[in-house]
């Protein structure tokens, strides 16, 4: 090719795809050279798995410009897009469990002697493309005896066996640990000498300085800009991604911490808490009234903790006192019987109940509370469902409608209402603002406020250790599977967080 | 779309009950046209007698594998051995009539007794073992009859107990004893799940397991439950038929009611993949194959033919249940597909 | 033993084990049990079970399920002997039984595929269809007297002993090897699996996921139909109410041949291991003579219990080795 390294491998504009009344993408933007580590940022609901899927053939735009290598292109499927040099790597490692690695790096392109599989021959090719990432690993053996990062390595070798000119990688490190990340980096660099050009989507900003070359940042489906790394410090990218609303943010921050309080009596207290395989033994404790924040890398024990504390895991080690009498937390519903409520991050498989109504998702904790045989009366129901929607301004056509129907943030409100409707002592809020737009991000905050205004415990986990940092009085910082430290009061600040994080030996 | 037809299309997708009644009422009127005879009903020695009064008879056993059915449906699972069960209670109820003159008022305990706890083996296998709920019925649905052959030394045990052959044709209130029996288990089984929490707690089971862990509802015990009164609506069922005959005839005695009791569900307007149920949908369901099976019957349809209406109706209801149909015949009326 | 507990051979071999055991004891217990006769006869008589298991294997290594196949093998046989009685060339006519069967199958996988239907409810009505057809073309079972089928029954290999390997049995051991071929040798296969590991991966992996599922019911289908022409040579007739349950025999055996009803994980082997289990059950029923045919039943239902307790071990065990590792 002519033009040299400044020649666009990909070039994208104007690009929009409308969802009936939604529009995910409006005028999204692109450009993406061979050899370079490009970064998509954005909030999520910027469009960027839109985008993703678009430039993969699974969605067709409704209007917009796609060129790859100069030409205008279309791909229809994954299919399509993989043909003319285009492959992703999917964040849950999209490869078959029961299948080999080898069979997984050449499904559907193996090569055959008159219509049979040339099974050494698989072997040696998958072998050879893990050799090109620097991995020695024997292609026979089956995928779900691998590791999270080795399942990782086998879905990138797969991708690069279609001679991939551009590599997206779609949240690839948020099973990995750090170590592993590593190791992929250096994967992704010695491919990008190579001339591969590769899109990184990840949430974890320090990954994204750690390896990327340039950075385009989306917002509300919109191109908000494209920068060389050194041009985009931390500060501008986030408000960038956020827009004018990090400014609110801010002033949260502060309100938060003037209230900050002392020592106060703790509530629940876990001593030497362990489960084999999930958790090392931590001791925490959880003061009345006081929001205490879990914090660390995905990875690092927090939800495993939290589960814990609610029965879903069986502690195997340890103690929990709660009120400072010694109690038996063996199930969830133990848990809920002592006063705690526990707001699951997997609002799909631990939260909602997408066939039921709102009203109902509402009072099930509640009503499993007081047992199957009194029902709840529907007047009961009604004041309970209505309360919440109007407190937690949940939009919803009434209380009767499915949840499945309404969007993520009112799903979460709704899931909140469940666990506020037990008044609990102890209420632990795993990642309660993921995948949901900015406003009902910002009004959870507020309610999370509130509820230490009215006396109620919160725990409060959140991999953004900006949202960590509003939130909390107390914070307890996990890494490994371990606790590793804990700060409160002033001490709360983003930069201490990630010192503990970071240097902790 | 005028108002009043969005409405009347939300309720045809919501309202489970329209479906079946439309399919019932439709048999009817194709019936009132072609077979004169079919309405009417006469009175002889205080019991009513005629084609309307027999499809509530014959229809009874499907109508109660159907109730428990539903709960287990409901629960996201499916029992596939209540056949067999029908042939287990009946081997059991006839050798304990003729082999030990047992009182049938013993009998019957004794019997049900033992459905239930059949239902509940299954229950073990899918709550506690947490296998498959098609794999872990057809154990059962296998072995089953087999037991049933062994208890009655594989012969067909035949008895005459007043008692027990009122169970299947004898009268009450002037209409067949069945239909008593059916009311009772419906209306217990409403009551059962609509007036307690029990209903809302089998919906989220089905529809979302683990968040019903969460929820602090006992999983493990619901689906131990909706097995077990499977089993006991089969073994009321096995009951009935071993009277119909007043003979226990282990290899024949429920066959293949297991599926028909499957389709009266889903007819019902219950998914199978669980959550949202409706017991009274699933009666009318078995209604509607009942009344399928004797028109047919009166039009000189030989029997051994009438699964092919059946499996029509069956597709049929799927193809309207599924989403992407929907879409396609959505996207006939309005001119344009949705994504 | 954590290595052989991960082992995906382990079930297999566990099948093998109880086939070996099963036939020793019955050797052991009955005179004349250990012969090459019974051998041979163990593939002739479960010749129709073993075709239709080959084509059920592929469909449950698919994730899917097929409740259609013993009505499809009685709508085979009544339809091969009804179309001989009218005058028919017998290949002709069992030509179109398997026809007929196929194209059920591939109109039951186009239906499952193209509007998400569950399998389970799409062959349930698929099963009553052909029930229903099957007295349709006879109420009566109706016998084939023809040359064909005396020739037909003349042929046999000689594999020593007294044994001698019938055309069913000929039949039956030609389809299982085209089916491990197809199974484990060609991409057709290796979708399958996929498809039946996870559907999802082998959408965005780019298989042709509609195809290979449509194609394995129609497979299925195929299967089914040669069972039924393969049951007219044992039979000498076609009955229309031949194979009620049936379909229930071929899922017991090619799931205590080890093939996972999750899909993804099986084998062809394993489910000749499972058909041969089945037959040497009943072969040895038969010898004994005090037994009744309820125990065959039974021991079918402990077996199936045995088998999916065991996989359940195995995988659940696997799943602590993948937490801890």
């Amino acid at each position: 090719m002519s033009g040299g390294a400044s020649a666009p491998l990909l070039r994208i504009a104007d690009l929009s795809i409308a969802f009936g009344p939604v529009k995910a993408l409006d005028g999204a933007g692109l450009t993406l050279r061979a050899g370079e580590i490009h970064a998509l940022m954005g909030e999520n609901g910027a469009g960027k798995s839109t985008l993703i899927k678009t430039l993969t053939g699974v969605y067709a735009p409704d209007s917009g410009r796609f060129e790859f290598e100069g030409r205008p292109v279309a791909p229809k499927s994954p299919r399509d897009a993989e043909a003319i040099g285009i492959s992703t790597v999917y964040q849950e490692v999209n490869l078959v469990p029961t299948l080999s690695i080898a069979d997984n790096i050449l499904l559907g392109r193996q090569p055959t002697r008159f219509g049979l599989l040339r099974k050494s021959q698989i072997r040696r090719r998958a072998e050879a493309a893990l050799g090109r990432l620097g991995l020695k690993l024997d292609a026979s053996r089956s995928l779900s005896s691998c590791s999270m990062a080795e399942q990782q390595m086998v879905a990138i070798a797969r991708a690069l066996d279609v001679k991939a000119k551009l590599l997206i990688l779609d949240e690839p490190t948020s099973s990995l640990d750090e170590r592993e990340v590593e190791f992929l980096f250096g994967v992704l660099r010695r491919l990008r000498d190579e001339g591969v050009a590769m899109l990184f989507v990840t949430h974890f900003l320090d990954q994204v300085y750690a390896v990327s070359d340039r950075i385009t940042v989306l917002r509300n489906g919109r191109f908000v800009g494209e920068h060389p790394i050194a041009e985009l410090p931390r500060l501008k990218l986030i408000s960038a991604m956020l827009g004018r609303e990090f400014a609110e943010m801010q002033h949260l921050a502060e309100s938060a911490h003037s209230a900050a309080a002392g020592s106060r009596a703790p509530l629940l207290e876990a001593r030497h808490i362990s489960h084999k395989g999930t958790m090392n033994p931590v001791s925490l404790d959880i003061a009345a009234g006081e929001v205490t924040g879990l914090a660390g890398l995905l990875g690092s024990g927090r939800t495993e903790t939290a589960k814990m504390l609610f029965g879903v895991t069986p502690t195997q080690t340890g103690e929990i006192k709660l009120g400072g009498t010694t109690v038996k937390i063996a199930s969830p519903r133990d848990a809920i019987r002592l006063g705690l409520a526990f707001c699951s991050e997997d609002r799909k498989t631990e939260g909602i109940f997408p066939d039921l109504s709102v009203r109902e998702n509402m009072v099930l904790a509640l009503q499993s509370r007081r047992g199957p045989l009194r029902l709840m009366a529907r007047k009961e129901q009604d004041t309970i469902a209505d309360h919440y929607i109007r407190a937690l301004r949940i939009k919803t056509d009434s209380a009767g409608t499915p949840i499945k129907n309404l969007s993520g943030g009112n799903q979460q409100k709704v899931l909140l209402g469940r666990w506020l409707s037990l008044q609990p002592r102890l209420i632990i809020l795993d990642e309660p603002t993921r995948g949901i737009d900015v406003g009902a991000k910002a009004d959870i905050e507020k309610l999370v406020q509130s509820l230490r205004g009215e006396g109620m415990s919160v725990l409060f986990i959140s991999s953004d250790i900006e949202e960590v940092v509003r939130n909390c009085q107390r914070v307890v910082v996990l890494r490994d599977r371990r606790k590793i430290g804990e700060l409160s009061g002033p001490d709360v600040e983003a930069g201490r967080i990630m010192n503990v994080i970071a240097h902790h030996e | 779309m005028s108002e009043p037809l969005a409405r009347v299309r939300a309720w045809f997708q919501g309202g489970t009950l329209l479906w079946p009644l439309l399919g019932l009422a439709a048999l009817l009127a194709f019936n009132l046209v072609w077979s004169p005879g079919f309405f009417s009903v006469e009175l002889r020695e205080g019991h009513l007698y005629g084609i309307l009064v027999d499809i509530l008879n014959q229809g009874s056993k499907v109508m109660l594998l159907s109730i428990g059915m539903t709960l287990v449906i409901a629960s996201g699972g499916v029992d596939l051995s209540v056949g067999s069960i029908m042939a287990i209670a009946g081997a059991l109820a006839a050798a304990l009539v003729t082999r030990t003159g047992l009182p049938f008022v013993a009998v019957v305990p004794i019997t049900l007794l033992a459905a239930l706890l059949a239902g509940f083996g299954n229950g073990l296998l899918v709550a506690k073992a947490g296998i498959q709920p098609i794999i872990a019925t057809l154990i059962l649905m296998v072995a089953g009859r087999g037991v049933a052959m062994l208890i009655t030394g594989g012969q067909i045990l035949t008895f005459d107990l007043p008692a027990f052959v009122y169970l299947g044709n004898g009268h009450l209130f002037g209409l067949p004893f069945t239909v008593t029996i059916v009311a009772a288990v419906l209306a217990i089984s409403v009551w059962l799940t609509r007036r307690t929490a029990c209903g809302l707690f089998l919906e989220a089971v089905g529809d979302n397991g683990r968040a019903a862990r969460f929820c602090g509802i006992n999983t493990t015990a619901v689906k131990l439950l909706v097995y077990a009164v499977s089993g006991l609506c089969a073994g009321i069922a096995g009951l009935i038929a071993t009277s119909n005959i007043k003979a226990a005839d282990s290899s024949r005695v429920g066959e293949m009611m297991e599926l028909d009791a499957i389709f009266a569900v889903v007819v019902g307007g219950t998914a199978l993949t669980g959550g949202r149920f409706s017991l009274v949908g699933s009666v009318l369901g078995a209604l509607l194959i009942q009344t399928l099976t004797t028109t047919m019957q009166n039009l000189g349809v030989p029997p051994a033919i009438s699964p092919v209406p059946k499996s029509i109706v069956i597709v049929a209801v799927c193809l309207l249940q599924s989403a992407k149909f929907r879409g396609q015949i959505g996207g006939l009326w309005k001119g344009k597909a949705r994504p | 033993m954590k290595r052989l507990l991960q082992s995906p051979d382990l079930p297999l071999a566990a099948t093998l084990a109880v086939l070996a055991v099963l036939f020793t004891t019955a050797s052991c217990l009955y005179d004349g049990f250990f012969s090459m006769r019974v051998v041979a006869n163990l593939f002739g008589d479960n010749a129709f079970l073993g075709i239709a298991a080959v084509g059920m294997t592929l469909v449950i290594l698919l994730g899917g399920i097929d409740l259609s196949v013993g009505s499809v093998l009685a709508f085979s046989t009544i339809l091969v002997a009804k179309l001989i009685g009218a005058g028919w060339p017998p290949l002709a006519a069992m030509a179109l039984a398997i026809a007929a069967g196929t194209a059920l199958g591939l109109a039951m996988g186009w239906m499952i595929h193209r509007y998400g239907l569950p399998p389970f409810l799409v062959t349930l009505g698929g099963m009553f269809f052909m029930r229903g057809m099957s007295f349709v073309v006879s109420l009566e079972s109706v016998g084939i007297s023809h040359s064909f089928y005396d020739r037909a029954l003349d042929l046999g290999i000689p594999i020593g002993g007294k044994g001698h390997l019938s055309l069913p049995a000929i039949l039956f051991l030609a389809v299982f090897v085209l089916g491990v071929v197809l199974t484990h040798f060609t991409k057709f296969g290796r979708n399958v699996f996929a498809i039946g590991g996870s559907e999802s991966s082998a959408k965005l992996m780019g298989l042709p996921v509609g195809f290979t599922k449509v194609a394995v019911y129609g497979l299925s289908g195929l299967c089914a139909a040669l069972a039924g022409v393969v049951a007219t040579f044992y039979m000498g007739s076609g009955n229309p109410a031949f194979g009620v349950g049936f379909e229930l025999d071929v899922i017991a055996a090619v799931v205590i041949g080890g093939t996972l009803l999750t899909g993804g994980v099986g084998s062809q082997a394993g489910t000749l291991t499972g058909v041969l289990i089945f037959g040497t059950l009943q072969t040895a029923l038969v010898f004994d003579g005090r037994l009744n045919s309820w125990w065959l039943r039974i021991a079918i239902g402990g077996l199936l219990l045995t088998f999916i307790l065991l996989q359940k071990a195995i995988s659940s065990r696997a799943a602590t080795a993948q937490t801890t590792h």
